[in-house]
């Protein structure tokens, strides 16, 4: 046996740790058919894939097709692979990386928004806080009590984060939000 | 053509566009309108096996011995879940299968029926594709995609759901077509550009080596020939994966040898010194690595693979090619012979005197015995007595499954069938028997280990009904000699239940079936017996008594390089006991 070799680290996965882990957002074009998220989530999850964020809904109802919007962490290497575990998947037509296509044409991120419901219960100088604050973000009221309000935001995931957690302390009740919806930058569609 | 037929009438006629000649199966309430059809039809014949298990890998070994799909008919719940070892199989070894599955009637599903489960659910993981099939009108379409998404790309098994209303329902059916699948279009042609990146890459190698896999099988015999044109073109040594054997002859020039855990230590140290690597249709599998941080060091790496996914999963590769691998061949032939290259004759010259010190290392050497039989000699009497002969042999999985590997010669593609993946115990006898379906005159053996074969040996019966005289040798070193051995090497030699202490008498055993038994403990005796199951006409069960402690060597030890093998001659007692580190005990 080779002497030198033989008091280094020894484990298969020590290649991992090299990479930084990035987040991307994949947008992927599906036929609409039974079991078909189903297969989606059961690859991240058979194979240790993280899932930030996932949304889906039928985008092209003539052709049947969805459009799953996946906003996921891992190394360059781990993205790669996700990307064609998808392309993999029989009823899956087209696995676009939207963050790899931004920094192509030298933008930071592709569109990303996000919409929250946000319902915040409370009396007096809390409640008026909170209305303010939901002007500051540009957020709307679309249901209100002498108790409550339900808001409406959409925005970055960020800007959305942060208005929550600025609502933590006026009275926050519960939320509720769609994932992130995504879509490439410029006139032409993946 | 397209006429009005029952849904059970749609899948014997799609099976028979299909060109299915034979299917395995085992029936039940949810699939009888279907066994109606067939025993009213001479077409397909369907094989009875003993368990559904045994269906599904006896359609791997036909379909991996003909390169055509293997087709399995089952019942639905039990019928069903005890298919999902095979299609896990067919899977992790790209395998084309097509299982029917029965299901409970369209109106029942979801009620916890009798008999019920999510098959669909179930199998989704363990298949390339499934299907639940719920409108008569879609079940021709389905049962002509099942078979190409089977065999299109990478092969793999897929499963068509039929609920028991949908085989009795009439609808219209339709003949396969050729409209190209909406979704589904595997790239077969490579990319030329990285193809002949590669051949120049190749051309100016000093120490090139080719390092190919089941993937030349599975793209078909031209593959293979083509392989062997390239690697007499370019002088290279070549070694392949377990799931690769034959593709290259045992008997060729540039041989060195399986690579891997227990592979040669040419192949080994060959991999980890060269400076092109031409991986062709394997994935780097952890069996074949070793330690990935110190895999092949120094080398640029060319990877030709159909699946986009088995690039860069696990080793990142210099130059990617998707494409067919008897495709992206063709066109490497094709532009060295019209490239006018050369071989850098010195380089390749000092790289085989390098290899071949490695070989005077003798990595497979084993201590000979006239009073024991030893594991590796009774494979080596079996491989010279074969020779000759048209032999296919499956294995099921332990140490006698890469003694075979090692020491039996495999001279041509798909006549090598083993659990390379999955690793699946009680493959070999039903493989054996799928294989001797398609070859009805071949000889048709599965070299086993006294474990393995009581997984499956209810498939004995089968073999005896439909007259396949398939021979089990069992390489009976009465413990679970893998399993030992990797407590030897891991865990102070505990022998923690890998030891049997009443196995049956496999004569009588064989003679209960209706076959015939040999047992043999004599070096001696070992040539006249293996002569004796040869010329017997009907399923023989071989007990070939071996030496019972026997390791299986040269090994690269769980989290170690391929430099730092374990060879027979190193392999003492303390080595072995210290060549695992606490790191490398975790792995598998
Ligand atoms: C279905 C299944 N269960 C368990 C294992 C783990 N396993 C790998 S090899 C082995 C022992 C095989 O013993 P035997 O068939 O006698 O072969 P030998 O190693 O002795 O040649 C076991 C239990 C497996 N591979 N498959
Ligand atoms: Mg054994």
């Amino acid at each position: 046996m080779n002497a030198q070799n033989l008091n280094a680290p020894s484990a298969y996965f020590m290649a991992e740790v090299v990479e930084q882990v990035e987040s991307h957002t994949l947008s992927v074009l599906v036929d609409n058919e039974p079991g078909v998220l189903a297969r989606v989530i059961g690859l991240f999850s058979g194979r240790g894939y993280n899932i930030d964020s996932l949304t889906v809904s039928e985008t092209e109802h003539e052709k049947h097709l969805s459009r799953i919007t996946i906003v996921t962490t891992g190394t360059p290497m781990v993205i790669e692979q996700i990307h064609h575990q998808l392309e993999r998947l029989v009823p899956v037509h087209r696995v676009t990386n939207l963050t790899v296509e931004a920094r192509r044409r030298s933008f930071e991120k592709p569109l990303e928004r996000e919409l929250a419901l946000i319902k915040v219960a409370g009396v007096g100088e809390k409640r008026l806080e909170a209305l303010r604050l939901a002007d500051a973000f540009r957020a709307t009221v679309i249901d209100a009590t002498a108790e409550h309000f339900v808001f409406e935001i959409t925005g970055r995931t960020n800007k959305v984060e942060q208005f929550i957690a600025i609502l933590k302390p006026l009275g926050l009740v519960e939320v509720s939000r769609s994932g992130v919806a995504a879509l490439q930058r410029g006139p032409e569609g993946i | 053509m397209k006429r009005e037929m029952t849904g059970a009438e749609m899948v014997l006629q799609a099976l028979k566009d299909q060109g299915v000649k034979h299917v395995f199966g085992y029936p039940g309430g949810a699939v009888l309108p279907i066994y109606d059809e067939i025993i009213q039809q001479d077409d397909i014949q369907h094989v009875l096996v003993r368990h559904e298990q045994g269906a599904g890998h006896a359609a791997e070994g036909y379909a991996r011995s003909t390169g055509k799909p293997g087709v399995v008919l089952v019942t639905s719940g039990p019928g069903a879940t005890n298919m999902v070892t095979a299609l896990t199989d067919a899977l992790l070894d790209s395998i084309p299968l097509v299982c029917i599955t029965g299901q409970v009637p369209t109106h029942l599903i979801g009620s916890d029926a009798f008999q019920e489960c999510d098959t669909v659910g179930i199998t989704r993981p363990c298949t390339k594709h499934n299907w639940l099939v719920k409108r008569i009108e879609d079940l021709p379409r389905i049962l002509h995609e099942a078979f190409y998404v089977a065999t299109s790309g990478r092969p793999g098994p897929v499963v068509v759901d039929v609920p028991k209303d949908i085989q009795f329902a009439t609808g219209i059916y339709e003949p396969p077509t050729n409209i190209a699948h909406k979704s589904y279009r595997p790239k077969i042609k490579g990319d030329i550009e990285p193809i002949r990146h590669a051949v120049e890459l190749l051309s100016r190698a000093k120490k090139p080596i080719f390092y190919t896999g089941g993937g030349v099988i599975n793209s078909g015999p031209a593959a293979a020939q083509l392989l062997r044109e390239l690697v007499q073109l370019t002088g290279a040594p070549i070694t392949s994966t377990l799931m690769g054997l034959g593709a290259y002859p045992a008997s060729g020039d540039n041989w060195l040898g399986m690579l891997g855990m227990h592979g040669t230590y040419e192949a080994n140290m060959a991999m980890h010194d060269c400076d092109v690597m031409i991986c062709i249709g394997a994935r780097f599998d952890d069996r074949i690595t070793g330690r990935i941080d110190a895999f092949s060091p120094k080398s640029f790496k060319v990877h030709i693979d159909i699946d986009p996914s088995s690039i860069n999963k696990t080793v990142k590769v210099d130059i990617p090619i998707v494409g067919d691998v008897a495709h992206v061949l063709e066109d490497m032939v094709r532009l060295w012979r019209t490239g006018g290259h050369k071989l850098d004759a010195p380089a390749l010259k000092s790289w085989w005197e390098t290899i071949d010190r490695w070989r005077g290392r003798n990595s497979l050497a084993y201590r000979p015995s006239e009073d024991i039989i030893m594991p590796q000699y009774a494979i080596q009497r079996l491989y010279e007595a074969t020779k000759g002969r048209k032999t296919f042999v499956s294995t099921e999985v332990g140490q006698h499954q890469m003694w075979a590997a090692q020491f039996f010669g495999f001279e041509a593609p798909n006549h090598w069938l083993t659990s390379g993946g999955l690793g699946t115990m009680g493959y070999g006898l039903p493989a054996a028997i799928g294989a001797q379906v398609a070859h009805p005159d071949a000889l048709c053996i599965d070299i086993a280990g006294d474990a393995s074969i009581l997984m499956n040996i209810q498939e004995m019966s089968t073999a005896v009904q439909f007259g396949l005289p398939v021979k089990v040798f069992i390489l009976n070193n009465q413990y679970m000699g893998m399993v030992r051995q990797w407590q030897q090497l891991l865990h102070g030699n505990r022998l923690s239940h890998s030891y049997m202490d009443s196995l049956p008498d496999f004569v009588k055993l064989a003679e209960a079936f209706g076959g015939h038994g040999i047992v043999v403990d004599k070096p001696a005796d070992l040539d006249d017996a293996i002569q004796e199951m040869i010329d017997t006409p009907k399923p023989v069960i071989f007990d070939c008594r071996v030496a019972n402690l026997a390791n299986c060597f040269p090994m690269i030890p769980s989290g170690k390089a391929h430099n730092e093998m374990l060879l027979p001659d190193e392999a003492n007692d303390e080595t072995v006991a210290n060549a695992i580190d606490a790191a490398g005990k975790a792995l598998v």
